[in-house]
């Protein structure tokens, strides 16, 4: 082979062992870190038509509007309890902390977390959109059966605590 | 009237555009020398109209034009006034103006400095150019104008500038990033030129390079200021969140820093030709990819398509059209291209090449990481999302090679090393690290994991190698002086850019390892302890500001009995719209920052607090500041003014 071919071989044998080294970490990473998003109702009844209930221990997003009086907060140790509702049952969201500015009763949230029990969310992100009007795109859909609200403003969720 | 003047202005800067794009490109395809010097005229007037146009959407939102819908959803009267400028860039019509803004400022700049480059490449530069501003205003004036008007039924009111978006860094941050965007637009295009002209000779980089590094150093700074904001403004000490508009900036930024490490590589010694081309294509395509991600509205909802189908479907049709228009003439050209330099493994030609396939990886795995969940709910297969934890192993390991052949390249010469000789050198500086890291981290540290260990010696590595290659420059010269003056400004820069990434690689060790907070309930007088810092509650008092109300809580902090200082954490709520903002206080330092907000009222009469303690974490902006400095640097370089000279005169002789 001359010197030029087998520089190229090499460059070759180095691109391709890159990428599915790169490959092979990604989707290792991948498989621990994507989280399903449900609704309450889904968490619930399940997702889908196969009716897919999460299990106990898994992490996952879950959005929905809070229930308006149910917000139940620890004065001393800043734990909060509240209620998420779509279309039927409710689920319970713990979390610890201090909530986002946009936090409101009636309003759509999202939620971050790991399912403690069978309707009840561990959360340690609490997200609220910087838009009174906002709703999650998916929560939207379940409650009102309109497919989406066009966004006013392109700007980042205002995050919660992790 | 006037927002009419403004709207016609654009119609005129887009006339001046569609003839930029077809005179000189005809011109230069005939060999017609007069079509070819029609180029930089229409640039620079396309400019002036364009530049108009913003001048009177800045002036309508000053004089609180509430019959111009841009203006009443994106403003109102009792903004300062410096906000009511930000307001013009602060919503979707005006931000894709000053997109226009910058697109034309960069052509015009194209056209009047690049007097030393040959017609054919000049006109073919500015040509594609132009197309790109067509296909911007066409979007401007055909869906996303902002002199829109409201009549006859106008508020007497606008709903205010975004709160979120009242913040000095907010005046700067989109101007500055969009100044990268649209500055890689110019790399593009002259990545097009040559291809079109069929010569990719190394005066081709050398022209592109000053360009490239202008662009990349605007995209640096950008980002730097955006990760500062989210930091100051968005009151979760957070400053990095790898979500989707934050990624759509972050990909470009990667490819860029490739593509201009492979310009070097082209420049000097003739080879990674083609590779450098197709880089130039990607940066901006990814550019393009990431307007049409966070324009689109597809982030907010995948489906936005069908409530504003037009929008996203323009500029997927735009992406598609240059993309797919740059990638076959490319596939057309490319055969042609051959390389010239010879190279060895152990050359500093490898050591780049790899740098370039580490960047690349690093941008595939943003860009999965983005679209995975967008292609997911778009199939039909429900809504996912990738958590940030994904994003951080990715990039905690693909930095350790990465940082690793940082402290190497630099001190391999171009093709070929004896590397018995490089051994030594980089064995010491392995044991140095070690040495130093350890010292630094155990006599600041009470606990420190392998983990942490290990991010912090590959920032000082970088940081030896970048001294230890120094010392050796220089005393190869026969006195200190004369070896410092021999060093040219693009080393400085380089040894700048790199060192700067250790500030940042260190800083994102240490905060991520080292930060603590704590949530507490607080009344009056209460004391909380965090780290070797005891926090006082002093109570609450309200505060009223220009466009809104709110209180504030303040706290005095003490270091070992010390009164070190007070803070004001405040909340707000702004007049119109009624939102609620945290606005964080910070006491900012060298090697740590104390960060507090303000939570809601508690029914007892206490309230929440959340207390941060961050270490080094301003290295992090120190060192994206270092970076963009570097960027900046080369272009002062003495290399790019003699050149151009002496062509000027080659031309006159």
């Amino acid at each position: 082979m001359n010197p030029r071919r087998k520089k190229r071989l090499f460059a070759v044998v180095g691109i391709i062992m890159g990428l599915g080294a790169a490959v092979g970490l990604t989707l290792y990473a991948l498989q621990e870190n994507i989280n399903l998003f449900y609704t309450p109702s889904e968490l619930v009844n399940g997702k889908g038509e196969s009716h897919d209930m999460p299990f106990i221990g898994q992490k996952l997003r879950i959005g929905g509007m809070v229930v308006p009086g149910s917000v139940k907060r620890d004065d001393t140790t800043l734990d909060v309890e509240f209620k998420l509702i779509d279309t039927g049952p409710m689920v319970t969201i713990r979390y610890q902390g201090i909530l986002p500015d946009l936090f409101r009763e009636g309003q759509g949230i999202v939620a971050q977390g790991t399912l403690i029990e069978p309707t009840v969310v561990q959360a340690f992100e609490v997200l609220a959109k910087h838009d009174e009007e906002y709703m999650p795109a998916e929560v939207a859909e379940a409650v009102k059966g309109i497919k989406h609200e066009k966004p006013t403003y392109n700007l980042k969720d205002t995050k919660g605590d992790y | 009237m006037i927002p009419e003047i403004g709207y016609f202005s654009l119609v005129l800067a887009m006339a001046l555009s569609l003839l930029l794009c077809i005179f000189p490109l005809w011109g230069a395809h005939t060999g017609n020398l007069r079509l070819m010097r029609a180029a930089p005229s229409l640039a620079v007037g396309q400019c002036l109209f364009v530049l108009f146009s913003f001048g009177i959407l800045i002036y309508i939102t000053l004089t609180d034009d509430f019959t111009v819908a841009y203006v009443a959803q994106n403003s109102s009267s009792t903004l300062p006034w410096y906000y009511k400028v930000t307001s013009t860039w602060g919503g979707h019509e005006g931000a894709i103006l000053l997109w226009l803004v910058m697109q034309a400022s960069w052509t015009a700049l194209v056209a009047l400095m690049s007097t030393s480059l040959p017609w054919v490449l000049r006109a073919r530069v500015l040509g594609v150019l132009g197309i790109l501003g067509v296909g911007f205003m066409l979007y401007t004036l055909w869906m996303s104008s902002p002199f829109e008007r409201l009549l006859p039924y106008y508020p007497v009111e606008g709903r205010d500038l975004n709160p979120l978006l009242q913040d000095p860094g907010m005046i700067i941050h989109p101007p500055l990033l969009y100044m990268g965007y649209v500055g890689l637009s110019v790399s593009f295009s002259f990545a097009i030129a040559a291809l079109l002209t069929g010569k990719l000779d190394n005066t081709w980089a050398k022209w592109s390079r000053p360009w490239t590094m202008a662009a990349w150093g605007f995209l640096t700074l950008g980002i730097t200021i955006g990760s500062w904001w989210a930091y100051a403004e968005l009151g979760w000490g957070g400053w990095w969140f790898w979500d989707p508009v934050e990624n759509a900036s972050f990909m470009p930024w990667l490819v860029a820093t490739a593509l201009l490490h492979s310009l070097a590589v082209t420049e000097k010694r003739g080879v990674f030709k083609s590779w450098t081309v197709l880089l130039a294509i990607t940066a901006f395509s990814l550019c393009l990819l990431g307007t049409f991600i966070v324009r689109s509205g597809i982030i907010v909802s995948v489906h936005a398509f069908a409530t504003d189908p037009d929008r996203g479907l323009y500029i997927l049709s735009f992406l598609a059209f240059v993309v797919g228009g740059s990638l076959a003439l490319y596939a057309f050209r490319v055969s042609e291209v051959r390389s010239e330099g010879r190279y060895k493994f152990a050359s500093r030609e490898v050591a780049l090449w790899l740098n370039n396939i580490f960047l690349v990886v690093a941008t595939l795995i943003v860009l999965l990481g983005t679209l995975l969940p967008m292609i997911h709910k778009e199939l039909g297969l429900g809504a996912i999302s990738i958590g940030v934890p994904f994003f951080n192993k990715m990039f905690a390991i693909l930095i350790v090679p990465f940082a690793l052949l940082l402290g190497i390249g630099p001190m391999l010469r171009w093709k070929q090393n004896k590397l018995s000789t490089l051994f030594p050198k980089w064995a010491m500086n392995v044991g140095l690290a070690l040495i130093v890291t350890a010292t630094w981290l155990y006599s600041s540290f009470d606990e420190v994991t392998p983990l942490t260990f290990m991010g912090t010696a590959l920032a000082v590595w970088i940081v030896l190698a970048s001294i230890v290659d120094l010392m050796q420059k220089i005393s190869v010269q026969s006195t200190f002086a004369e070896g410092l003056k021999r060093l040219g400004l693009s080393y400085w820069a380089m040894q700048l850019g790199h060192v700067g990434l250790a500030f940042v690689i260190s800083s994102v060790t240490l905060t991520s390892a080292y930060s603590v907070e704590r949530s507490v309930s607080m009344k009056p007088g209460d004391v909380a302890q965090l780290n070797e810092y005891e926090y006082r509650f002093n109570g609450v008092f309200p505060i009223t500001g220009p466009n809104y109300q709110g209180h504030a809580g303040e706290v005095t902090v003490f270091k070992e009995g010390r009164e070190i200082v007070l803070l004001h954490a405040e909340k707000r709520q702004y007049n119109v719209g009624m939102q609620f903002m945290t606005e964080a206080a910070i006491d900012d330092g060298f090697f740590r920052d104390l960060y507090l907000a303000l939570g809601e009222e508690l029914s007892n009469g206490a309230w929440a607090l959340r207390i941060y303690h961050k270490p080094y974490v301003r290295w992090m902006w120190l060192g994206g500041l270092m970076i963009s400095l570097a960027g900046f640097i080369v272009l002062a370089d003495k290399r790019y003014r003699r050149q151009s000279k002496r062509i000027n005169k080659g031309v006159t002789a």
